[in-house]
């Protein structure tokens, strides 16, 4: 009971604080944007990691290759 | 053939994401320490001048924190992506920092940040004000993990290669985290971004005493961070000063570009600007005596016998033969892995004996360990960074001594000049980073790794495309940012409310 009541003792505090931002809101959209372009924009149609999708044992591979490749 | 255009955009990328990055966080570890420092003459003072203050600075800092937060994981993924075999060498080293970095310091900005800004009235004065200072440790947190990854670049210490998972694995951490390479760059950089808040508070306080509004919160915020930034100020020379000692001894091919030193000796002088020169004090500056020997670069090249120790130090030549052994090594070590075990066996002894020297066996010409197209950047970095330092320490002491005869107002050139500061410690900080990043070429990882090595094969051509989707995106945060700052600036402190 203890436990329910403080959680949602911090729900109300988050709740209440959100409800009552004012130039925070403002901030919280150019947060969203930001993140929005940062991570599905930017993350999913401009990044993709050399080795993703690669186990362990696939990326030491392929790094020892690379790095032997470079030699020549 | 590696397309040297891939390098250098890559680089390019990299640069300009960490020159924006760096635009936000000075200012979020500055003002966090004047935020923190005047809730506390608040609590102590039962005064709500103090609180009105706090809460005003607060407001600024979440400005620039709500914008500049999450600028860095793009740097992340430009690892992943451009670098991908750096990101992979580097194995733990990063790894670790990293996550530590992400787990404990942005959870416990982004936990205590809220209290701090939802809290007033509603929590205790004292459990705010410690998540006032909980949010600035926080940031200060993440910067030390980020700091020690930088520092393990420029000077690869507590680690062993492992060929089997071609990584660096992690063998003392207490080196990683805690010599004095990383622990010089953290308390420099930190410092650097107090210097920032404290001349953001004063420039924008001088502002308003130009305006002749909010004069009691202009001259009580000016004493408070002219205060703090002269501490820092300092402690920016200093440490600066130690890092330099770091340098000369971990990276002294940086150190003799900075300068433009061919050749080496004792006593030798440091050039304020081309032709005007201090006797002695670049030997100072390297090794705390006038009399230490500075290597210069074609010492650095041709080899040389430290004449105070009698230190041999390699040639560039006999590097790269070293370099060559532990690459080929390396190669034979990976085609018998599986198939003779003696032979790799005897390769791997080769390769420890010349881990060291790995990266110099991507080497192919000697000159590409100096890169004179950087001098002339390098050499003014610095000055423009150390210039603007000494230039703060004497408009903090400015700052001080007529606030202290209660005469900033009637002296209204003092108060241009402290407005004038805002952007040159901005200018400082980023030629902090230009010397120390742009110094360590051709190095990704100091001995260890060339760019051309840890370099990913994508195709150029995206690296460009999103070379300019970043600079977009950026200006556009930036733009932002001044716009609501400003705003905010001008909108001035909340009304002050009776509450004693």
């Amino acid at each position: 009971m203890k436990v329910i009541h403080i959680l949602n003792s911090v729900w109300q505090f988050y709740r209440d604080g959100f409800r009552n931002m004012t130039w925070g809101r403002t901030l919280w959209l150019v947060i969203i944007i930001k993140l929005f372009i940062i991570f599905v924009v930017l993350r999913l149609f401009f990044f993709h990691p050399a080795l993703s999708g690669m186990s362990d044992k696939e990326k030491q591979n392929k790094v020892g290759e690379n790095l032997i490749e470079k030699i020549k | 053939m590696l397309d040297t255009s891939l390098i250098d955009w890559s680089r390019a990328q990299f640069a300009l994401t960490a020159c924006y990055h760096w635009l936000f966080v000075p200012l979020t570890l500055g003002l966090a320490v004047i935020m923190g420092t005047m809730e506390t003459l608040y609590v102590i003072k039962k005064d709500d001048f103090w609180k009105r203050a706090a809460r005003f600075w607060m407001k600024l800092f979440g400005i620039n924190f709500a914008i500049g937060v999450a600028t860095g994981i793009i740097l992340e993924f430009e690892f992943g992506t451009n670098w991908s075999n750096y990101s992979w060498f580097v194995g733990d080293i990063f790894g670790a920092p990293l996550a530590i970095e992400g787990i404990l310091a942005f959870f416990m900005e982004a936990t205590f940040i809220a209290v701090m800004f939802f809290g007033w009235n509603k929590v205790s004065k004292s459990f705010h004000l410690t998540s006032t200072w909980l949010t600035g440790i926080g940031a200060t947190l993440s910067a030390w993990w980020i700091l020690v990854a930088n520092a393990w670049m420029q000077h690869p210490v507590g680690m062993a290669f492992n060929p089997v998972t071609v990584r660096n694995e992690m063998t003392d951490f207490s080196a990683v985290a805690f010599s004095a390479a990383p622990a010089m760059k953290f308390l420099h950089t930190v410092s650097s971004g107090w210097l920032t808040g404290c001349v953001f508070v004063i420039g924008v306080s001088c502002w308003f005493l130009l305006k002749r509004r909010e004069q009691p919160m202009a001259k009580a915020s000016i004493k408070v961070a002219a205060i703090i930034g002269l501490f820092s100020a300092l402690f920016v020379m200093f440490t600066g000063d130690q890092s330099g000692l770091q340098m000369a001894k971990n990276q002294p091919m940086k150190l003799a570009a900075a300068e433009g030193l061919m050749d080496g000796g004792k006593d030798i002088p440091f050039s304020l600007v081309p032709g005007v020169k201090i006797p002695g004090m670049l030997s100072i500056l390297a090794t705390h005596d006038i009399n230490g020997y500075v290597p210069g670069i074609n010492d650095l090249i041709n080899g040389y016998t430290d004449p105070i120790t009698g230190e041999k130090h390699l040639s560039a030549d006999q590097k790269m033969v070293k370099g060559r052994l532990a690459l080929n090594a390396f190669r034979d070590f990976k085609k018998y892995e599986k198939t003779d075990q003696t032979k790799k066996d005897s390769a791997q002894l080769v390769l420890n004996k010349n881990m060291k020297y790995f990266g110099y066996g991507y080497i192919k010409d000697k000159h590409e360990l100096v890169s004179e197209s950087n001098f002339n950047l390098i050499y003014w970095a610095f000055r423009v960074m150390v210039g603007v330092g000494i230039l703060l320490v004497l408009v903090m002491v400015l700052m001080l001594w007529y606030g202290r005869k209660d005469k900033l107002e009637n002296n209204r050139w003092l108060l241009y000049t402290a407005l004038g500061s805002i952007p040159l410690v901005w200018i400082a900080g980023q030629c902090g980073w230009i010397l120390t990043e742009v110094g360590r070429q051709p190095w990704a990882i100091q001995d260890l790794l060339p760019l051309s090595a840890a370099v990913s094969g994508v195709e150029s051509s995206s690296v460009v495309i999103t070379f300019f989707l970043f600079l977009l995106l950026f200006t556009a945060l930036l733009v932002a940012e001044l716009t609501i700052l400003l705003k905010a600036i001008r909108k001035g402190p909340e009304p002050i409310v009776e509450s004693k």
